[in-house]
């Protein structure tokens, strides 16, 4: 009971988007309609010229023994006239149908990119990057898959009421066949879908769950290889396709126990209606050429009648796939910004008075920072891992806000600034960065105006500017997916070349030369000293736990337990922190153990 | 699916004949690997075509309806109506369950035919260098595995099975056609013929229509990725508009693509229609023409109408059909061209050489590597490393490091020399033994999503809970295991990113060392993780590797320092060996790579700088 009230519940919500699709195609949706609607009378209307001709053209050409010119023209051409009619119906149905469908997935998906792109860092961090993508593409389609066959179906509706009508013409005892054959195949295409959908569904997550293990497994390999578990990985594997295949059977009974039957349904009915038709000519109720047509009539609409069965379908598609898709569009929650700017130009006053963040998860990650750094200075953010350090760097360039607290430039909250002003003023090389599938040109400048000698000045001071002219494109070579790959190394000096050819105020690497090789990093923390140096450098804030990094640094800030611990130059925390010297010391001190310990 | 493009485009050479199998070959070798296709094929086809008679069958009771009854010159003759109308009735009933036992027979064949394909293909990707040599191409064998099949499946149920039906549906009503009129059959035909020459070129459009389609999806696909992948640069540098715009073309490209494949389909479909009712018109003219004559009753020529109207769906769906096929063919061919790509290690299995227990020794005799079409990345490396000893390998970025380590593995083979442990060469050593006794930690800790006690379990799948938490204690990492939420239950999620990257190498350090064995490869295993944890962890390797062969290759230094040899590499060759104190003080790569490390480990003033 509570399963078919779902069901009505789904076809109700479904029929909900469905009125929604329309409204927002309306004009092409008609035109699809419209189409519809001819091809439907226009297949009744044949089966009425076959009849007409069985009596009219056929039945006395054989009895005079000569065809009249005139008759066979006439047939030629209602034929040949219905069929070119019904051509351009049909080109209306399928193809503006199909413009509509195209036209609301592509509309949607600008909707919902609109709607990441506006929706707050913090919001992106609690949803799994697969689902958001999936949102935008998968479930989009999965929304208005229904839009497809539904002109059809509509088309098929008038069908069947013209359908009935062109019977009651013919003979009232043989719409009565159709009145019973018509509404048996509705109802047998409702059971089907309504069998059938729950099946299809239930596939379709276990064709994720096969993505998925594949994708985890090979993404793995090198930990299955090394640890020999190729055979249960195997057997995981085996478990979930098995699983697939039992579902895609059990949907495959259902289709195979239904269409035959929906097949074969309008076969009875043209048989009864030769049974019956046989007694109404001879009791000179109806003429043969009735009977031919209202046969004729069930033959050419078996196929068309399954269109209803196509909309059912995919009607709960539809309604899971809106629900995904509404969750965006309706999520709140926008970051606001204000309209300010840091006056002047030279490097800005950094400022964190009191900064809390993470209430809300079991350890508070960071419980009340303060610190400032003058114009120009440099200062590394010391702590070990999970002292909250990337969160840090986070809210400074204010991909987040603080829980509490506040920090700014020049004494302007950040809050104050606008958007623009911020991105100019403040930039962040994290530890791993994102590749936009463009060139190096535009993976640098972001589509900024930006001339080519300040991206190869960057990338010299990022020390990617090597690679990139080897190069066979140079600044042109496509990167990306489809282009060349880079490696982690390579990235980071990219997302640093990124950062530097804006020429911020304010500079935060996150880690930002991990993946460097050493001597590499030795030529860049140069660079960029020689570029800081400088009257107009840009304040810097690092963060990192090579002491070559830190050495970069006018002054430290250590961190612990998502607080200040300690700040002053480096020789001083060294000694007068024991916390802090066991983190940077550690290979110092372990050396020294080492040392002590004779071999 | 670019990246599948891609995966054929660039990677075709190494599948060898596959990539350029014609249809045939490819059903061939299809069916081969999947027996249960074929199994029983025989018995499911002769259902097929016992199920395409009832449709054809009506027409005929038409014909006799008309003839011996309606417009029979004689009179009705109600006994031979209603004995062809019982007989077509029991055809359709046989029709429609030879159709329903065929439908049946099909799915279980196909669905338990493919299951077996994609496990096998699985499991050999498993064993091809490319899954851990070609990171990139990772995605594409994914398909190989997911959508390839898929694809495969779907149009043996759908296209496959209308393309079955279809064809005995037009043979049997051409067949019946024949019967009555020869000649009105041809001018059925003839009709039809335009269409069916016009329909490869058709087909041909819309093969082209719809890769460009596929093309631009998965333009779209990279483009949409950049406001969820790349959220944080987007708003970090305020280029939301530009991101916009480069979505929103990308979007109306692929939409015009679309209407541009879906116009030849409304045009292919509706052309079908129209031969429909041009072989209508013929059909009700030539059929009273030649009835005239005396070659036909007027019952025939209805009843080829009826027959006409069997021509008309197959030829509409036709050049869909064969457009579905050739993709069909063309994921099969790619699923195919997996399993006929060799393995490159392959286990020697139970005729192999089991380990011996107890530290290992390796060595190295005049080994040369090169990753497929391209040069040599190690040269002549020719070493021995005694059992029990603590070895470091230093180098530069892409000096051949990983690859010695890797081979060091047997994750691929050298192209010359051998690589042996104990003295038996890998080749010889069967994997269950080798896998057990020599484990590797790469750089990035790759952690299964799961809990931390399963992905800890990769390492020895019996473990107790209490021995997972005696191994996080002997490493010193219990105060780091505290501050988990769930402790042991802690889910790490996908590919462990619940956990920093530094967290992730410490559960992989634990998952090797549970798995406790005799030679310990890791590979700048702790890169991601503070200096203090890192010293604390390496510290209680040493301890706990006592009596065990380990190679660290190393990012930082110190490792190097501490350890009893040094291995030194660059630009593919072995340029230094010795002890740390040695090769300081020697003249060579490793006293300057050391300069430059200690310039930066102390530049500022250390302790004892």
């Amino acid at each position: 009971m509570s399963q078919r009230s779902a069901a009505t519940g789904t076809t109700r919500r479904g029929l909900a988007v469905l009125t929604i699709g329309m409204r927002e195609q309306r004009k092409l949706f008609s035109v699809a309609v419209a189409g519809s609607l001819v091809y439907g009378g226009l297949t009744v209307a044949d089966a009425w010229v076959l009849g007409w001709a069985t009596d009219s053209v056929i039945a006395p050409a054989f009895a005079s023994g000569e065809l009249a010119g005139g008759l066979a023209l006439a047939v030629t051409a209602l034929f040949l006239g219905i069929a070119l009619l019904r051509a351009l119906g049909v080109i209306g149905r399928r193809l503006v149908g199909g413009i509509v469908y195209f036209r609301l997935i592509a509309d949607y998906r600008r909707q919902v990119t609109r709607r990441y792109l506006a929706l707050p860092v913090r919001w992106h961090a609690q949803h799994p990057t697969g689902q958001l993508l999936s949102n935008a593409n998968a479930d989009v389609e999965a929304v208005w898959g229904v839009m497809m066959p539904l002109p059809m179906a509509i088309g098929v509706l008038a069908m069947l009421a013209v359908g009935i009508v062109a019977m009651l013409t013919a003979d009232v005892v043989l719409t009565i066949v159709g009145l019973v054959i018509f509404p048996l195949l509705f109802a047998i295409n409702v059971v089907y879908q309504r069998l059938l959908s729950p099946r299809i569904s239930r596939a379709q997550a276990l064709r994720a769950d096969v993505s998925a293990v594949a994708h985890e497994s090979f993404d793995g390999a090198l930990v299955v290889k090394t640890m020999g578990r190729e055979a249960e990985e195997t057997e995981r594997f085996r478990a979930v396709s098995a699983r697939l295949r039992d579902a895609n059977v059990a949907a495959g009974q259902v289709r195979s126990a239904f269409d035959p039957v929906l097949e074969a349904l309008p076969s009875f009915g043209v048989l009864l209606v030769v049974l019956l038709g046989i007694e109404r000519v001879l009791s000179g109720a109806a003429q043969p050429g009735d009977v031919v047509q209202v046969a004729y009539l069930f033959t050419v609409i078996a196929f068309p009648v399954r269109a209803f069965g196509w909309v059912l379908g995919e009607l709960p598609r539809s309604v899971v796939g809106w629900d995904r898709v509404r969750a965006v569009l309706d999520a709140t929650g926008a970051m606001a910004y204000g309209a300010a700017k840091v006056p002047g130009s030279g490097p800005v006053r950094l400022a964190a008075h009191d900064v809390h963040f993470g209430h809300d998860s079991a350890v508070p990650v960071l419980a009340g920072v303060s610190f400032d750094v003058e114009p120009g200075r440099t200062v590394a953010v010391v702590g070990l891992t999970g002292s909250g350090k990337s969160t840090l760097a986070a809210l400074l360039i204010r991909l987040m806000d603080a829980d509490d607290g506040q920090i700014m430039l020049d004494g302007r909250d950040l809050r104050e600034l606008s958007h623009d002003a911020l991105a100019a003023t403040v930039a962040l090389v994290p530890q791993q960065t994102f590749i936009f599938d463009d060139t190096v040109r535009g993976n640098v400048t972001l589509g900024a105006a930006i001339s080519d000698d300040e991206v190869w000045a960057a990338l010299r001071v990022a020390q990617a500017d090597r690679f990139v002219v080897a190069l066979p494109e140079g600044l042109d070579a496509q990167l990306g997916e489809r282009g060349t790959t880079l490696s982690g190394g390579q990235r980071q000096r990219l997302a640093l070349a990124r950062a530097l050819v804006r020429r911020p105020r304010l500079l935060v690497l996150d880690d930002a030369t991990s993946a460097v090789d050493p001597e590499v990093e030795g030529r860049i923390l140069a660079a960029l000293r020689a570029r800081t140096a400088g009257s107009g450098g840009p304040t810097v804030l690092v963060i990192a736990y090579r002491r070559a990094t830190i050495a970069l640094a006018d002054e430290v800030v250590f961190l612990t337990d998502g607080r200040v611990a300690d700040r002053g130059p480096h020789a001083e925390l060294l000694t007068r922190s024991a916390a802090y010297r066991d983190i940077v010391d550690a290979y110092d001190q372990a050396r020294a153990a080492m040392a002590a310990e004779p071999r | 699916m670019s990246a599948s493009t891609a995966f054929v485009g660039r990677g075709a050479s190494r599948f060898g004949d596959s990539a350029t199998a014609t249809a045939r070959q490819v059903f061939k070798r299809g069916f081969a690997l999947s027996p249960a296709l074929r199994d029983g094929l025989g018995f499911t086809l002769l259902l097929g075509a016992v199920s395409t008679m009832g449709s054809a069958f009506v027409p005929v009771v038409i014909q006799r309806t008309i003839d011996g009854g309606l417009l029979a010159p004689g009179g009705v003759d109600r006994a031979s109506v209603w004995r062809y109308t019982i007989l077509a009735a029991v055809i359709v009933v046989l029709t429609a369950a030879a159709a329903y036992w065929m439908r049946l027979r099909l799915y279980r064949a196909s669905e338990s035919g493919l299951a077996e394909l994609r496990v096998k293909a699985f499991r050999h990707v498993h064993d091809l260098p490319m899954l851990t040599q070609d990171t990139e191409r990772r995605g594409a064998l994914v398909s190989r595995v997911t959508s390839d099949v898929d694809q495969v499946s779907l149009f043996l149920q759908s296209y496959g099975l209308m393309l079955l039906i279809s064809i005995g549906q037009v043979g049997v009503a051409s067949v019946i056609m024949a019967l009555y009129s020869w000649q009105l059959t041809i001018v059925v035909w003839l009709c039809f013929v335009p269409l069916l020459v016009s329909l490869r070129a058709f087909q041909r459009r819309m093969t082209t229509a719809y890769g460009t389609v596929r093309r631009t999806v998965a333009d779209m696909l990279s483009v949409i990725a950049e406001p969820v992948v790349g959220a944080s640069v987007v708003r970090a540098h305020a280029v939301e508009a530009r991101t916009q715009a480069r979505i929103d073309e990308a979007i109306s490209t692929n939409l015009r693509a679309n209407i541009a494949a879906q116009r030849l389909v409304a045009v292919t479909f509706a052309s079908a229609g129209i031969a429909g009712g041009l072989a209508n018109a013929a059909v009700v003219v030539g059929g009273v023409w030649l009835g005239v004559a005396g070659h036909l009753s007027i019952g025939t020529v209805v009843a080829f109408a009826f027959l006409v109207s069997l021509f008309v769906g197959p030829v509409q769906m036709a050049t869909q059909v064969l457009t579905e096929a050739q993709n069909a063919i063309a994921s099969w061919r790619r699923v195919i061209g997996v399993l006929d790509t060799p393995a490159d290690v392959v286990d020697p299995g139970i005729s192999g050489v089991a380990l011996p227990h107890g530290a290992l020794a390796a060595s190295f005799e005049h080994v040369d590597f090169a990753y497929p079409g391209g040069g040599l990345v190690l040269h002549d490396i020719d070493l021995s490393i005694p059992p029990g000893s603590r070895v470091a390998v230093v180098g530069e970025t892409g000096s051949g490091k990983t690859t010695f380590a890797k081979l060091l593995c047997r994750l691929m083979d050298p192209v010359h020399g051998r690589v042996c442990l104990d003295g038996t060469d890998l080749r010889d050593v069967r994997f269950n033994s080798l896998r057990e006794r020599v484990v590797m930690v790469p750089q990035e800790g790759f952690l299964f999503d799961a809990s931390l006690a399963d992905n800890l379990r990769y390492g020895r799948a019996a473990a107790r809970s209490e021995e997972l938490l005696e191994a996080l204690g002997d490493l010193g990492l219990a105060d780091w295991f505290v501050t988990l939420p769930l402790g042991l239950e802690t889910p790490v999620g996908q590919r462990g990113e619940s956990l920093s990257a530094g967290e992730r190498q410490l559960v992989s350090l634990v998952r090797a060392y549970l798995a406790d064995p005799d030679l310990l490869v890791l590979d700048e295993a702790t890169s991601a993780v503070d200096p203090q944890t890192e010293v604390r962890l390496s510290a209680a390797l040493e301890r706990l590797l006592v009596g065990r062969t380990s190679v660290t290759i190393a990012h930082r230094l110190s490792t190097a320092e501490a350890a009893e040899v040094v291995l030194v590499f660059d630009a593919g060759r072995l340029v230094q060996r010795g002890h740390h104190r040695e090769l300081v003080a020697a003249n060579g790569v490793y006293a300057r790579l050391h300069t430059s490390w200690v310039a930066q480990s102390h530049l500022g003033g250390g302790s004892d700088g």
